[in-house]
């Protein structure tokens, strides 16, 4: 029954990696870039939505905001860091990225202060007992975004004209250009989305532990990047497995406390042992690279 | 490049007068020190210029020469930092705390962060940009929270491993012997058919696979002896400091290394050691000034300069302004002018090229 429990808390941690995730694959696949800013996109919500809670006093309302404002500022970050940059060396983009990622942490530290905030409003306690299992009503609720956002994002990727076009622009750039999709919109349009699932990905941080620091997005943002590597980069599927599977390995390391101190380097090893054993991500597709 | 330049015999005195500044700077400072004309702070001061030298050159080795970024190089340094000073700390009692035990924790922090960086870069190595990024950087933070976790007897825990201290007075000058050890091997690698070999890796890594270079060797030579120097950096940063804490050894602080990269311009042995020195001086004059909170504004100063340097220095649609308006052009342009029928100017090395 304890088994059961990690279980479940696992898929839950695994679901808030799994949709941060989704951000890095999607931008991966796309521009074909990491976007090291991503977990701080997660820190930069978290304030949007203390900002909006101590003026409007409803969490709804913050997460909206929250949202909006994420959505912007990814698209600011595209137009303004990444897009300049088109076409130069990725270890150019990646550099850059870190400066936008280390330019979003020092700002938030100089305006908020570096003593962490306690959005307690946005905290959701209580928990449901089924039986011997006692499991946080704030774990349901992840479960059931991650389950939405993912049925949610297939969909669109799949049936809608912009996710195809999505699809066709991560396959061949060039190719999609001539089949006359705007690519930069696409471009602009990922980023937007992968910044509200950012958004949504730091409520559900919140809503379990509610504090609140400039750094709230590095670790996990590393960290779902290390799933969307294990799921296979660049591919939707790919990164909500290996987010789940990310979480699921997380809270057994936890539960068992030998090894629970080391439970980071047990997470990384498992990156390092998929990358050895199939380099392109357990869903990913093997690229030729072409000369 | 001219063809000349990498012959044995031929001393050009264009390609050593880095290490010739750099030891009569550390000669001059070293007489200070010794008739006692120097300042405690100073000391202090050039300690931590001759480590961000080390880590800024050993960094710069691997982002600009053979093309793959490193965020673990504080990591390399940690390993280096505790193994090596808990040498020190174990040494002490038996060897004294003179330059024998300094030496025996230098080469064993020195060759554990090596074998680190080869362990780490076996796996790491078959993978290409954002993967390795991301590895390094994991092992960054493995590292750190495994010294912290670890039974608190073996290092320390939270806080911190206790190390002997050298005499303030001789302590940066050993370090300066290490910094030109360091560039000597550094260079001298660069420069020899292997640097080619491994700036060929950067340029095209198909290309160079296709003739017959073995990647992976290289890649794990230079990874190695990158960590190699990190190592030593560390321990020598052990040394000046009375606790390491693994606190210290954070991203931020392999981010400010890659920031003296970058500052120096990446692929320029020479820039990242005056930008390492001009770092590492600004942080020290500005922690006097920025306390507290305002402490951050450096971090953020760091962040926008990054930002910068990297879109000027590479976008595509800045290439037209860049060929205009950058130092040579620019100095090139100066000297016409001063002497209108002086001989016709050498030809524009690629500044990626320059050692």
């Amino acid at each position: 029954m304890d088994f059961l429990v990690t279980l479940i808390n696992g898929l839950s941690s695994g679901g808030t990696y799994a949709i941060i995730a989704l951000g890095y694959t999607m931008v991966y696949g796309i521009a074909k870039m990491l976007n090291f800013a991503h977990g701080d996109i997660i820190m930069v919500g978290g304030y949007a939505m203390y900002v909006t809670l101590m003026a409007m006093g409803h969490p709804v309302i913050a997460v909206c905001a929250a949202a909006v404002f994420c959505m912007i500022l990814g698209i600011v970050i595209e137009k303004v860091a990444y897009k300049p940059l088109r076409g130069a060396s990725p270890l150019a983009v990646l550099i850059t990225a870190i400066g936008v990622s280390f330019l979003l942490q020092s700002l938030a530290q100089i305006i908020f202060g570096s003593s962490p905030k306690m959005p307690l409003k946005l905290q959701i306690s209580g928990a449901v007992t089924i039986g011997a299992m006692r499991i946080d009503y704030s774990t349901i609720l992840t479960l059931a975004v991650t389950v939405i956002i993912m049925v949610a994002l297939s969909v669109f990727v799949k049936y809608s004209k912009t996710g195809r076009a999505m699809v066709a622009v991560s396959e061949d750039r060039d190719a999609a250009l001539l089949m006359g999709i705007n690519t930069n919109r696409i471009i602009t349009i990922t980023f937007a989305i992968g910044s509200v699932l950012a958004a949504v990905a730091g409520y559900l941080m919140l809503c379990k532990a509610p504090s609140l620091s400039n750094t709230l997005g590095s670790m996990p943002g590393i960290k779902a990047f290390t799933a969307a590597v294990i799921g296979g980069i660049g591919s939707i599927p790919g990164a909500m497995v290996g987010g789940l599977l990310l979480g699921v390995v997380e809270c057994i390391s936890y539960s068992i406390p030998a090894l629970a101190p080391f439970t980071d380097a047990v997470e990384f090893s498992i990156l390092i042992i998929v990358l050895l054993v199939k380099p392109s991500g357990i869903l990913g597709k093997m690229r030729r690279e072409k000369v | 490049m001219s063809k000349k330049t990498v012959g044995l015999g031929r001393f050009q005195l264009k390609y050593h007068l880095n290490y010739i500044i750099i030891a009569v700077a550390a000669i001059v400072f070293a007489v200070m020190s010794l008739t006692g004309n120097i300042k405690h702070s100073d000391t202090v001061l050039l300690e931590k210029i001759a480590i961000a030298i080390m880590l800024a050159t050993s960094l710069g080795m691997v982002v600009g020469f053979l093309g793959e970024l490193s965020l673990g190089h504080a990591g390399f340094m940690c390993v280096g930092a505790y193994l090596g000073g808990k040498t020190a700390a174990l040494l002490e009692p038996v060897l004294g705390n003179g330059i024998l035990t300094l030496l025996i924790a230098v080469v064993v922090g020195g060759l554990a962060a090596a074998v680190f960086g080869m362990i780490i870069g076996l796996p790491a190595l078959r993978l290409r940009g954002d993967y390795l990024a991301i590895v390094t950087l994991a092992f960054g933070e493995i590292m750190r929270s495994m010294v912290m976790n670890v039974p608190s007897t073996l290092f320390g825990g939270t806080l911190g491993l206790q190390t002997p201290r050298y005499d303030k007075k001789y302590l940066f000058i050993i370090a300066f012997a290490f910094v030109l050890i360091a560039l000597a091997v550094i260079q001298n690698l660069l420069r020899s058919k292997h640097g080619r070999a491994i700036t060929s890796i950067r340029d095209n890594e198909i290309a160079a696979r296709a003739s017959g270079i073995n990647v992976t060797k290289y890649k794990l030579v230079v990874f190695t002896i990158s960590s190699l120097f990190a190592g030593i950096a560390g321990v020598l940063y052990s040394y000046t400091q009375s606790r390491v804490q693994s606190a210290n050894f954070d991203y931020n602080y392999s981010i400010e290394i890659l920031v003296m990269v970058v500052l120096g311009g990446i692929g320029s042995i020479n820039g990242s050691i005056i930008a390492a020195t001009l770092v590492t001086y600004l942080n020290v004059k500005l922690q006097t000034i920025l306390t507290g909170d305002l402490a951050v504004l450096q971090n953020l100063f760091y962040a926008i300069i990054l930002i910068i340097i990297v879109i000027y220095n590479n976008a595509p649609a800045l290439k037209h302004f860049r060929e205009k308006y950058n130092f040579k052009a620019l100095t090139a342009r100066l000297l016409k002018k001063r002497s209108a029928k002086a001989e016709p100017a050498a030809p524009e090395t690629d500044g990626k090229e320059e050692a």
